[in-house]
């Protein structure tokens, strides 16, 4: 059944919500138990919101089990952003979309697994005592990251759902394309981020992963919007996207990125790319080559340098202070917070707080970090300047399949950075961008991605439902 | 500039972590790594480029000083361990 059916279905009073949301948990606990998506199943919350909706099943979500990614803060319900230094702190509060789906019926089912505060692109990178969320095509391999246990949810699960997912450097569409989904990640501001637990809060931005376009449409419609609470919230009113799923693309434009298809690229995933292209010929949108030379060399670099300072000022707030894990309350200020701190960061987060750190001191501070901004505003004319050629941009989401653990244990930190290349210019940009799946290699699923200019995502939305729906 | 272990030393102080011995041998190369990498952006050309500190360019909001909800103390204190007469209790200061 398709989502905007079950919807219907609630709201015509045809489906017993409560009746269905014990099916589910019962069905995500299966999966929990071998996959490790969840760090929390909120049975308690969801089936009081079930209640609830059963007795007024309005609502454009109406219930409809959702999935939040961990670092989003849900009233009540543990939120840990993948961290043992969260362990324990139950939110006082909802974050700006959690207000806005519950408001539209939805049921929370629980916070996702992810890398730790987002640091990673394979989930592997979980905090001290997490488990890693397994890909759901094969358990030897990674569900990409930092958005993991959304993605693999979204994958598994065989009632409708939709997950909210947060990327700062590709973290919602990276996962999605390893686990064979459908990943949104909007406009920088578009999406309140009120409640969410800063990663670096000039590339954060929460998103939906779903198995269709449509899906991911539909909640964007629901969570985007001004909010007078995130101070970097763009000043539009909300848009209804679900309106573009078949509407007609025909000449429209798309610039196929010439560097992603260079070497680093996997062979398979190339060919699958031109096919896709090809498969947009078809439906009337035309195609050239673009080239994004500054993005593709310094992109890597400008995002980690930016990424990594950011996250040295926005963790300093996890101290063992006002929330999550306490220690024994001894010595001065500075040896107790680096008590808390040393204890429960995971080996990820210290690599990155130390290089944010170094990257902002004096005396290094305008050769890394000013830079790294100097080329950020460089990198967003580059795609300024594509965007007045073509419509979307499209390239490979990942240049690999999801790698298996054996694998991934054998890179290097950078190496593991080097993977983000096709993710991090449209993220360090604020650019819109969609991963469908077109293709499987190894069994494994294939992804394109398409970037489009800023505030656009009804054009980009339009352009990934035409392709998937061919 | 070198990358060794005193930096690191250093760094993570102003950080407060304290690594253990076997930390700092492990992040010692992939520091040094990473950081030499990085350094290759000293060579793009950003001549005339103003830094960018958003992605997308946002005015400064102000908004009317106003009376809203807020937390109460307690639900503010709830997750804290360490309180004391409705207040944060913190380590000492001197």
């Amino acid at each position: 059944m398709s989502t905007t059916d079950f919807i219907k279905q609630v709201q015509n009073k045809e489906i017993d919500v409560v009746e269905h949301t014990h099916k589910v948990l019962e069905e995500i606990k299966k999966i929990n138990k071998e996959y490790n998506y969840f760090n929390t199943i909120s049975e308690e919350l969801a089936l009081e919101q079930a209640k609830s909706v059963k007795k007024n099943p309005k609502g454009r979500l109406a219930g409809l089990p959702v999935s939040v990614k961990d670092c989003i803060v849900v009233k009540g319900v543990e939120s840990r952003a993948g961290s043992k230094i969260l362990s324990g702190y139950k939110p006082v509060f909802d974050a700006t979309v959690i207000e806005k789906v519950k408001a539209e019926g939805a049921i929370i089912i629980g916070k996702t697994a992810q890398d730790e505060f987002g640091f990673g692109g394979f989930s592997v990178n979980v905090g001290v005592g997490m488990k890693i969320p397994l890909n759901p095509f094969d358990k030897n391999r990674a569900c990409g990251g930092s958005s993991g246990g959304a993605a693999g949810i979204a994958q598994k699960i065989s009632f409708p759902h939709i997950a909210i997912g947060e990327s700062t450097g590709g973290s919602i569409v990276n996962p999605a394309s390893f686990c064979g989904v459908v990943g949104l990640c909007p406009t920088y501001g578009r999406v309140s981020r009120y409640g969410l637990m800063d990663y670096a809060n000039s590339l954060d931005k929460i998103g939906a992963i779903g198995k269709t376009v449509e899906e991911t449409a539909m909640m964007l419609s629901v969570i985007s919007g001004f909010d007078e609470k995130d101070s970097t919230s763009i000043n539009k009113p909300a848009e209804n996207y679900e309106n573009v799923v078949g509407k007609i693309v025909k000449n429209m434009k798309i610039g196929v990125i010439k560097e992603s298809l260079e070497e680093g690229t996997d062979k398979e995933i190339k060919s699958d790319i031109i096919k896709a292209v090809k498969g947009f010929e078809e439906l009337g949108v035309k195609h050239e080559e673009i080239s994004l030379p500054l993005t593709m060399k310094y992109g890597v670099e400008a995002y980690y340098l930016t990424a990594m300072s950011e996250t040295s000022t926005n963790l300093a707030k996890f101290c063992g202070m006002r929330y999550g894990k306490h220690e024994k309350l001894e010595g001065g200020f500075n040896q107790y917070f680096s008590k808390v701190r040393s204890a429960n960061f995971g080996e990820e987060a210290k690599r990155r707080v130390i290089i944010g750190t170094f990257a902002r001191m004096a005396g290094f501070r305008d050769a890394y970090y000013i830079k790294a901004a100097q080329v950020r505003t460089k990198i967003i004319e580059e795609y300024k300047k594509a965007f007045k050629k073509v419509d979307c941009l499209v390239s490979p989401t990942m240049p690999v399949v999801a790698p298996k653990f054996s694998e991934i244990k054998k890179l290097t930190p950078l190496q593991n950075y080097m993977m983000d290349i096709l993710t991090v210019g449209p993220n360090l940009a604020g650019l819109p961008h969609v991963t469908v799946p077109c293709g499987i290699k190894d069994g494994m699923p294939v992804g394109l991605m398409l970037v489009g200019n800023h505030l656009m995502e009804g054009k980009l939305l339009q352009l990934a439902a035409a392709y998937e729906q061919k | 500039m070198k990358v060794d272990k005193d930096l690191i030393e250093k760094v993570a102080s102003l950080a407060r972590l304290n690594l253990t011995e076997s930390e700092i041998k492990k992040f010692l190369p992939q520091l040094k790594d990473i950081l030499e990498s990085f350094s290759k952006i000293d060579k793009a050309d950003t001549k005339g480029a103003k830094p960018s500190f958003q992605p997308v360019e946002l005015k400064n909001r102000l908004r009317e000083d106003r009376k809203g909800k807020c937390l109460t103390q307690e639900e503010a204190l709830s997750n804290t361990e360490h309180k004391k007469d409705g207040y944060f209790k913190g380590p000492r200061a001197v």
